[in-house]
């Protein structure tokens, strides 16, 4: 089982959802977030004093998979999130170890 | 069930007797009450009231940092409870009244508004209408200087400064211009004309911006710069706050201008027209002066621009026309944007919301550019009484400034400077940053 986790900009939020529900996935965890890559900050201008604002926000967004259906959930993400401008994001994959539904109590991948 | 009231029956019922039995008899007497006059007044003093709270209260809001919300708020509402009681008491005497030293400040004759009944008459209205307009100038004159020194000035500071400062800087102003002293008289102290013949005011570019925006100065140089300036960023908290604020202004001001005439009538209307053709002039100045020099337009822009127009045209608004408007409008909004955005940041002065940058700067501009549009030629509707050319008005307008900028400059400065000795004006660097709303008043403009 893996953990994706990916790094998007907001407003493509609503795209990377469907994608990911169109390929079967059944839960994802999503988070407001702030940070800064390759895009840095941005400029803000107020009756001549420009502040540079360092962090922009980012939504992150968190799906547990098993191991065969990781390719086609980064593909998806990718294809969704994609605006080709800088700032698109990133996404990390993390090997998961164990997984646990607490109203069943089941394991593993039945639990996903 | 009769449609028009009974003192109104006997009123024309008066008129027309008199005027057909004894012509003289109006004329002899003084004019009566005019009921469409004092309607309109009515309505330009609660206008003006609305300038202050909440107009100019969400402007400054807006633009200081979250913690200090409550803080402006808590400074203009104040200053619209203390002014008024001030006024009443003894400013409305030593402004409007005649007293022995005439040329430099009034008598003592309406002191706790003595004499001012419910019959007493100014013009055509209730003098209590009068006094109480008049109020509303008094107020927003001195809540305009908060913004200065915004986010740093001690509560108790800044009650002592504004108190003492509508006592020795705003009221003998108002009476050199207004109240018959020597600026209303500059034109015949300079032998340019037998009487009077003084700089044109109507509705307070000396007396009130450029006065508010010189003791800003002072403020801000005397206070020092908040801490962190300019290297911290301290942007607006709320820009919607700012907007609803300026747009107050702008409505508001229309009783502070075409209200200035104290009547309904020719004067009135076109004050009201020119004041708007101003403000949008410079709304679109700042707006495409910042398009042009920083690549984008903005909310704040276009609303700081208006503020500088109605700035700008708020002493010709009784004589310029409606092209001139405009030009005074564009020339106000444009030297007021080179001054709050270019040269102040040059300088490094703090003058957290601009309060010399805009209302400073326009009203200098828009004083002296009421001697040139009110010429007749330019669609204006002349110079002052006995003044025949252009460079004498001109010369008498910049007079008129300099005093203003020389005498409220200076003493600003001292009753800083005195208040400074005696209670401290500035908040500890500890309560600087936890806010003022916190620091001074033990609440939070947000809780969320």
């Amino acid at each position: 089982m893996k953990l994706v986790s990916a790094i998007i900009k907001p407003f493509k939020l609503d795209d990377v959802r469907e994608a990911l529900a169109d390929l079967g996935v059944s839960g994802i965890t999503v988070t407001e977030v702030k940070g800064f890559g390759r895009q840095k900050g941005h400029t803000e201008l107020y009756r001549g004093a420009e502040y540079v604002v360092d962090f922009l926000p980012k939504v992150k967004v968190e799906v547990a998979v098993e191991d065969g259906l990781v390719d086609a959930v980064i593909e998806a993400i990718t294809k969704a999130a994609r605006t080709g401008k800088i700032g698109d994001g990133k996404i990390f994959v993390f090997d998961l170890a164990h997984v646990v539904r607490i109203r069943t109590g089941e394991t593993g991948a039945d639990a996903l | 069930m009769h449609l028009i009231p009974v003192s109104i029956r006997r009123l024309l019922w008066l008129l027309t007797i008199g005027s057909i039995l004894i012509p003289a008899f109006a004329i002899a007497q003084d004019e009566p009450l005019d009921p469409g006059n004092t309607a309109w007044m009515l309505t330009a003093t609660a206008l003006v009231l609305f300038m202050t709270v909440p107009g100019l209260a969400l402007f400054y809001a807006g633009l200081v940092r979250a913690k200090n919300a409550l803080s402006v708020l808590m400074q203009c509402f104040s200053i619209a409870a203390l002014m008024s009681l001030l006024w009443s008491i003894y400013g409305y005497s030593l402004a409007a009244s005649e007293g022995p030293f005439q040329g430099f400040i009034g008598g003592l004759d309406k002191l706790f508004l003595l004499g001012l009944d419910r019959e007493s008459l100014i013009g055509t209205i209730p003098e209590s209408l009068y006094m109480t307009f008049q109020m509303t100038f008094a107020i927003i004159t001195p809540a305009l200087i908060v913004g200065a020194f915004a986010e740093r000035m001690k509560f108790s500071a800044m009650l002592s400064f504004m108190a003492l400062w509508l006592t020795l800087v705003y009221v003998p102003i108002w009476h050199w211009v207004w109240g018959g002293g020597w600026i209303a008289n500059l034109g015949s102290i300079l032998g340019l004309t037998e009487e009077g013949g003084g700089a044109l005011d109507f509705a307070g570019g000396t007396v009130v911006h450029i006065n508010a925006g010189i003791a800003g100065l002072m403020a801000a140089l005397m206070l020092g710069p908040r801490k962190g300036y300019p290297m911290t960023a301290m942007p607006p908290h709320n820009l919607g706050l700012t907007v609803a604020g300026a747009s107050m202004l702008w409505v508001g001001w229309f009783g502070f201008n075409a209200g200035s005439e104290l009547a309904a009538d020719q004067i009135a209307g076109m004050a009201l027209t020119v004041t708007q053709l101003a403000t949008a002039a410079a709304a679109l100045t700042w707006m495409f002066a910042e398009w042009i020099s920083h690549g984008k337009p903005s909310v704040l822009g276009i609303a700081t621009g208006a503020v500088a127009g109605l700035v700008a045209i708020t002493p010709a608004s009784g004589t310029a026309g409606p092209m001139g408007a405009i030009v005074i409008g564009f020339a106000g909004s444009l030297l007021a944007f080179i001054a709050s955005t270019k040269i102040k940041r040059r300088l490094g002065y703090d003058d957290a919301l601009d309060v010399w940058g805009v209302h400073g700067v326009a009203g200098i501009v828009g004083a002296i550019l009421t001697g040139v549009f009110a010429a007749p030629v330019l669609g204006g509707a002349g110079f002052a009484a006995g003044i025949e050319n252009m460079g004498s008005q001109v010369l008498i307008q910049v007079i008129s400034v300099v005093a203003t900028l020389v005498y409220g400059g200076l003493l600003s400065w001292l009753i800083l400077a005195a208040v400074n000795a005696v209670l401290g004006l500035r908040v500890t660097e500890e309560q600087e940053t936890m806010g003022l709303d916190l620091a001074q008043h033990d609440e939070r403009g947000y809780i969320l």
